[in-house]
């Protein structure tokens, strides 16, 4: 495997820093009067998700890390894994764990599209698109007259995910929702 | 590879310079301020080689080669674009120039970040019959009446890491100097690795400086003797220390100033020493450079001397965060 020097290290590279896969956030060359250089670099540890701070000497090399991002359709859940295949035509088929899927299994709806970051050739988190389209399976009545007023009121989507709407909106319509925010962004118009 | 927020060398869209007009016209009136400085005060503007036979052996400067062709009568093959023009300026001294100053591009292989460019402009000059004392007066004239800023502070480095960094840089053992490194480094081969020196720089550089030259600039004086290449060294209250001093502004190091050593087997036995350490870091030994040595021998005046990086006081006179908003061009668009 390829290795970077802290010349290399800027933010998005993956590399691989006691053992875990990290990318790198920030990197800050210090390098005092005439004395020795240093790299200042923030970390995200993408197995914990934490945050490191760590400081290396000018130079020196962190191997890289075998971590890509890749378009996958999701296709089924069995109870245990959820599996998704490749957008490529080579119809490869990856099963995440609930630790991969984390917090996204609520914006999951099969054949459509999500960024799968594989470490070592095996799904380590899954990562919905910004925006999706789901279905209301659950909410209040919708009440008339009542679009002018504000207000809002949970509804449950076909996922499973519960997002504040309007009072308008009714069962059957589908929505488009910001996955970062979790929140309502309007009605498709079909 | 995946592309990262900021721009790759692939993209077709960064012909442009990251100055603005205004800021490459504060670069301008800079330079006119430098010059008008000097000539009020009698010192002679020079130039000497951007590309010289030899570089500098410093451990903790990495110079960048550049051969040129042999011409009639010399052989070519190896040289070095300079990391300072100090050498040569010193060659001048030793021949008579008496006070000088130069304004040039020079470049230090690998260094790029929020504040540095491999390749900056500096400013240098000598004093001769100056020491170091006389000449900060005179870096503090220079700087504060182009800045329009209060007259530094001077603060010895001891008290300093005492108070910032809580440990004596002169008394401290190593381990009690790993100890205030670990923090900052972790567990691993780094902080292992660390010598005096190393610890001393990282704490300098991540407790220190980050706080220095807010209210007021600091003159950081008295550096311990390991950390002057090129500046005499006295006693006090028994420890050697360095007649070396270095102006902060706003958390910015701007300059770095000697009295100069002018002693010639001292100096040899430096270039030696660093050579050494080259070797046992795996580096590049540089050629030491006879002339200068030839130079040394004839005999330097007493004197003073400083390099001030223009970049950065460009970065103070303009508020600028990085150090690419003052260049035209940074090495990445270069």
């Amino acid at each position: 495997m390829a290795s970077y020097s802290t010349n290399e290290f800027r933010g998005g590279l993956k590399v691989l820093l006691d053992g875990d896969p990290c990318i790198i956030l920030e990197n800050e060359f210090v390098k005092p009067g005439k004395g020795q250089a240093f790299n200042r670099v923030k970390l995200r540890n993408l197995m914990t998700n934490r945050q490191w701070e760590r400081t290396f000497k000018s130079g020196e090399s962190l191997e890289a890390a075998d971590v890509i991002d890749q378009d996958m359709e999701y296709l089924y859940n069995d109870g245990e894994f959820w599996y998704f295949m490749k957008t490529d035509g080579s119809f490869e088929q990856f099963p995440a764990d609930e630790k991969a899927v984390g917090d996204t299994v609520k914006w999951l709806k099969e054949q459509d599209v999500y960024t799968v970051t594989l470490y070592n050739g095996a799904p380590l988190i899954v990562t919905p698109p910004n925006f999706v389209e789901l279905e209301v399976v659950e909410t209040d009545p919708g009440m008339k007259g009542d679009t002018a007023q504000g207000g809002s009121k949970p509804a449950t989507l076909s996922t499973g995910a519960v997002v504040n709407v309007p009072l308008f909106i009714t069962i059957g319509e589908v929505l488009k929702v910001d996955t970062r925010s979790g929140e309502y962004v309007g009605r498709v118009k079909n | 590879m995946m592309a990262s927020g900021r721009e790759t060398a692939a993209t077709g869209a960064s012909w442009q310079p990251t100055a603005s007009r205004q800021i490459l016209k504060s670069r301008a009136q800079q330079l006119g301020w430098v010059r008008g400085f000097f000539a009020q005060r009698g010192v002679l503007e020079v130039e000497t080689p951007v590309l010289g036979q030899c570089g500098v052996t410093d451990v903790n400067i990495d110079s960048i080669a550049a051969s040129p062709m042999a011409v009639a009568g010399q052989h070519g093959g190896r040289g070095w674009l300079q990391s300072s023009p100090e050498y040569h300026m010193k060659r001048l001294l030793a021949a008579g120039s008496g006070s000088i100053y130069q304004v040039s591009q020079v470049f230090r292989d690998g260094e790029r970040g929020r504040r540095h460019n491999p390749e900056f402009s500096l400013l240098e000059w000598y004093r001769p019959g100056f020491d170091d004392q006389q000449l900060m007066a005179e870096v503090a004239e220079l700087v504060c009446g182009w800045l329009d800023l209060p007259q530094p502070h001077r603060i010895g480095y001891r008290q300093l890491l005492r108070d910032h960094a809580g440990i004596d840089p002169f008394e401290a053992s190593i381990t009690d100097l790993r100890k205030a490194c670990r923090p900052l480094v972790g567990d691993g081969d780094l902080l292992e690795s660390l010598d005096r020196d190393g610890c001393l720089n990282l704490l300098m550089s991540f407790r220190v400086e980050p706080a220095l030259g807010f209210d007021r600039p600091v003159f950081v004086t008295r550096y311990p003797a390991s950390q002057a290449a090129l500046a005499r060294v006295s006693r006090e209250d028994g420890h050697a220390v360095a007649h070396r001093f270095e102006l902060y502004v706003r958390g910015i190091e701007l300059c770095n100033g000697y009295w100069e050593l002018t002693d010639p087997q001292e100096q040899r036995r430096r270039f030696h020493d660093d050579n050494a350490r080259r070797r046992g870091l795996g580096k590049t030994e540089m050629p030491v450079d006879e002339r200068f040595l030839a130079a040394l021998e004839s005999g330097l005046p007493d004197c003073a001397g400083v390099a001030l990086g223009l970049d950065r006081l460009l970065m103070l006179k303009c508020g600028a965060d990085e150090i690419s908003e003052v260049l035209a061009f940074p090495a990445e668009r270069s």
